[in-house]
């Protein structure tokens, strides 16, 4: 193996030159995709993230449907181009742990019991990865799903952090997953601070997990703004539109009707 | 009437709705109401409301739709209403006398019918009929499908924009809330109508939408209207 990097300095700067409790920069695009009924595009440092979602439609297959709630199906998937050696394509073990656990997430969150019999499938793609994809593909699903008109009780937002060379800091890079101590995923819903995803791997002390954790809260509140101005960026236009247009929709109604008359 | 107080919300926003009830697209939790959808919020009638932006049409009670025949059975027709699921139409709901087993002579699959929602139950069947005065099976036009939220647009203040259309184009339309648009006229003409309901879709034109379309049809058809 190479050598270890030194992934904190004197200083507390890290490789990239980031501060402990630093994020890498996030920006959001929603509604990138035309077919898909909500979308969005993620770049979070390095990685870049699409997330596509379809739905509320019929569930297949049949027996999988709950007859009083609707299902939330992720499929992450990394593109064999994602990750520097070439990924073998299709689904694996840690894909398919990724797609279970951030399904659970949002089942948290979505009102399901508005759709049933129906599934609300989510297509992720990691299109290049950087570490932290589980948490930037969590991120993106949250704004496709309310760009999808998918109502949900708040929208999510995923961060990690973790610890190399001793401290505790937040979202890690590629080489400060490879070669740190710990790294935990989470998914908070930002209003109430509730969690709805945690994992952990390496070992973290109490008190490092407690200064982890308020590092990830407060990050999360962050990342939820950008999440808001991507949504409120894409529509905008229609508010405008609709200003404009003031009053179409009561005359609907009667429209529709006098139209056949 | 209420103010229109317009702005875009996200999930989990918080609607300052003083005094006001939870309407649809919304939730509330501990006497605080939230947004539960991606949309517009209005106040109206005592409710705070978001109205929805995007996403799938979800079938609502009293929705005139355009539905498409996907499957027939010995006492009903499968008719797919553009949203979660297709929603069975049965023949006592069709104003002909239908002998069992006998469907296919009315309707066919990939038959177009404007049918209304009647109701919805709690397990969001839909209900549909075709016995009100304003549905009917459509037997010549094309159908064009939008998104249904601009189904607002594509009407227009008082029906303005659907009448000018119509008006230029010669053509008889009738706006689905589901988002689907049939449109029935001479070949050139509802190619410009059809036209003119993309321009409204593409939400290219903010400000004087209307004003956009009426040019583009007075180029077309020149100002005799």
């Amino acid at each position: 193996m190479a050598e270890t990097p030194k992934l904190i300095d004197s200083k507390g700067k890290r490789l990239d030159g980031r501060k402990a409790n630093e994020l890498r920069p996030l920006t959001i695009e929603a509604g990138t995709l035309k077919r898909a009924d909500g979308s969005a595009y993620l770049e979070w440092g390095n990685n870049k993230v699409m997330a596509a979602v379809y739905g509320p439609r019929e569930c297949h297959p049949r027996h999988m449907a709950h007859p009083a709630r609707a299902l939330v199906r992720v499929t992450y998937n990394m593109a064999s181009f994602s990750v520097g050696d070439r990924k073998r394509p299709g689904p694996d073990r840690r894909s398919t742990e990724i797609s279970k656990v951030t399904s659970e997430a949002f089942a948290s969150v979505v009102f399901l019991e508005q759709f049933p019999r129906s599934s609300i499938d989510v297509f992720v793609e990691i299109l290049q990865a950087d570490a932290g994809t589980r948490v930037a593909a969590l991120t993106a699903v949250a704004v496709a799903l309310a760009d999808a008109g998918i109502p949900m009780k708040s929208l999510l937002a995923g961060v990690a952090f973790g610890k190399i060379g001793g401290t505790v800091v937040l979202d890690l890079g590629k080489d400060e997953d490879n070669y740190g101590e710990a790294d935990v995923p989470l998914a908070i819903i930002p209003r109430t601070e509730e969690i709805v995803l945690l994992q952990m791997d390496g070992d973290l002390t109490a008190k490092e997990f407690q200064k982890g954790m308020k590092m990830a809260i407060a990050a999360a509140k962050e990342i939820y703004e950008v999440q808001k101005d991507a949504l409120k960026r894409r529509y905008a236009v229609s508010v405008e539109a609709l200003e404009a247009e003031e009053g179409a929709e009561e005359e609907l109604k009667e429209e529709t009707v006098e139209e056949e008359a | 009437m209420s103010s229109p107080k317009r702005a875009v919300v996200v999930p989990g926003d918080v609607l300052d709705g003083e005094g006001l009830k939870p309407g649809v697209g919304t939730f509330s939790e501990g006497g605080q109401i939230y947004a539960s959808l991606l949309g517009i919020k209005r106040e109206r009638d005592g409710y705070v409301d978001v109205v929805p932006v995007g996403g799938r049409y979800i079938p609502r009670e009293g929705d005139l739709v355009i539905g498409k025949v996907i499957d027939l059975g010995p006492s009903h027709w499968l008719v797919d209403l553009n949203g979660p699921h297709p929603s069975p139409l049965r023949v006592n709901e069709v104003p002909w006398k239908v002998d069992f087993g006998d469907t296919a002579r009315y309707l066919d699959v990939e038959d177009a019918v404007l049918v209304k929602i009647i109701s919805l139950d709690e397990t969001k069947r839909v209900i549909i009929t075709m016995k009100d005065r304003s549905t009917r099976k459509l037997t010549q036009g094309r159908i064009v499908e939008i998104s249904h939220a601009r189904v607002p647009r594509v009407i227009g203040n008082q029906g303005s924009m659907i009448s000018l259309i119509e008006d230029f184009t010669d053509t008889r339309m009738f706006v689905g809330q589901n988002g689907r648009i049939w449109i029935d006229g001479e070949i050139d003409d509802v190619v410009h109508a059809v036209t003119a309901i993309e321009m409204i879709e593409s939400d290219a034109h903010v400000h004087g939408l209307t004003d956009a379309v009426r040019d583009f049809l007075e180029t077309t058809y020149g100002k005799a209207e």
